[in-house]
C-alpha cells in the first residue's frame, strides 16, 4: 500500500507504471479485492438513501424498492453481494495471521481465531435476520 | 505536528474499524436490501421500518453501519489511485477521497437527524 517513506520532505516512490499489477497474478488480485470497496461504498449511499426514503413515507419508500427491483440494480447487488463476502473472508483470515490471542502465557492457535470470527459473524448476521423479520 | 509524525494513523484506525463493521454486518444487510426485499423474498413493512429507524439506538447502528466502512472504503480507494501511478497528485487524492467520506458522514447524520 504505502511505499517506503524517506527522510525529509518528500516521499521516495520507485517509477513504476500504470499497469504494474498486471504483471502477476498476486497483483492483479490485491487490485480487483481494492476495487472491491468502490462496489460497497456504492452500496452504502444507496442504503442511505433508503433510510431517507423511509423517513419520507410509504409511498417514497415503495417507489425507491420498485426501481432497486430492476434487473440492474439486483446484479449490481448480486456483485456487491459476492465482494462483501470476499471481504468478510479476507479480512477474517487476515484476522488470524495479525491478531494475536493468548489465554494465559499460550497463543491460541490463527486457525481457530479465524473459525472463531467466522462463528461469530454467522450468528450475528442470523440474529439480525431473526430480529428483522421473525419479529415482525 | 512534530517531524516523524503524521496524521496517517488516524485514518488507518478508521479504515481498519469501517474493515470490521463491513465485514461482520454487510452481507447480510445487502442481502436483506438489496436482493430479499426488492424481489419480494421478505415482507418487512414500511411501518415497522420506519417505527425502527425512529429508535435513537437504531439510529446509532445506522451511523456505525453506513458511516465507518465509508473510510474504509475511501481510504482503499486512495490507495488504488496512487498505485497505478498518481502520486504527483498524493496530497489532492487524500483530500478529495477522506473529503468524500467526511461528506459521507455528515449526510449520513443528516439523515438520520431527519427522520
Amino acid at each position: 500500500m504505502t511505499a517506503p517513506r524517506a527522510a525529509g520532505s518528500g516521499l521516495y516512490y520507485p517509477k513504476m507504471s500504470p499497469t504494474w499489477w498486471l504483471s502477476r497474478p498476486g497483483y492483479i488480485r490485491f487490485m480487483i479485492r481494492e476495487v472491491t470497496s468502490v462496489f460497497i461504498a456504492i452500496f452504502l449511499v444507496i442504503l442511505l438513501i433508503q433510510v431517507h426514503k423511509i423517513a419520507q413515507g410509504p409511498e417514497a419508500y415503495a417507489a425507491m424498492v420498485a426501481k432497486l427491483r430492476a434487473p440492474g440494480w439486483i446484479v449490481f447487488h448480486v456483485v456487491a453481494l459476492v465482494f462483501a463476502l470476499y471481504h468478510t473472508v479476507t479480512w477474517f483470515m487476515a484476522t488470524g495471521v495479525i491478531q494475536v490471542v493468548r489465554i494465559g502465557d499460550r497463543q491460541v492457535p490463527p486457525a481457530l481465531v479465524v473459525a472463531g470470527n467466522f462463528v461469530a459473524w454467522v450468528a450475528v448476521s442470523l440474529f439480525i435476520l431473526y430480529w428483522l423479520l421473525a419479529r415482525s | 505536528m512534530s517531524p516523524g509524525k503524521t496524521i496517517e494513523p488516524f485514518w488507518w484506525s478508521l479504515f481498519s474499524v469501517g474493515g470490521v463493521v463491513a465485514a461482520f454486518l454487510l452481507p447480510v444487510h445487502l442481502f436483506l436490501h438489496g436482493l430479499a426485499i426488492p424481489l419480494g423474498w421478505v415482507s418487512l413493512s414500511h411501518a415497522r421500518l420506519l417505527a425502527l429507524v425512529g429508535q435513537p439506538v437504531i439510529k446509532l447502528y445506522l451511523f456505525v453501519l453506513i458511516a465507518l466502512p465509508l473510510y474504509h472504503c475511501f481510504h482503499r480507494l486512495r490507495f488504488i489511485l496512487e498505485d497505478i501511478g498518481l502520486h504527483g497528485y498524493r496530497a489532492l487524492l487524500a483530500v478529495l477521497c477522506y473529503g468524500s467520506a467526511i461528506t459521507g458522514t455528515i449526510a449520513t447524520i443528516w439523515v438520520l437527524l431527519h427522520i
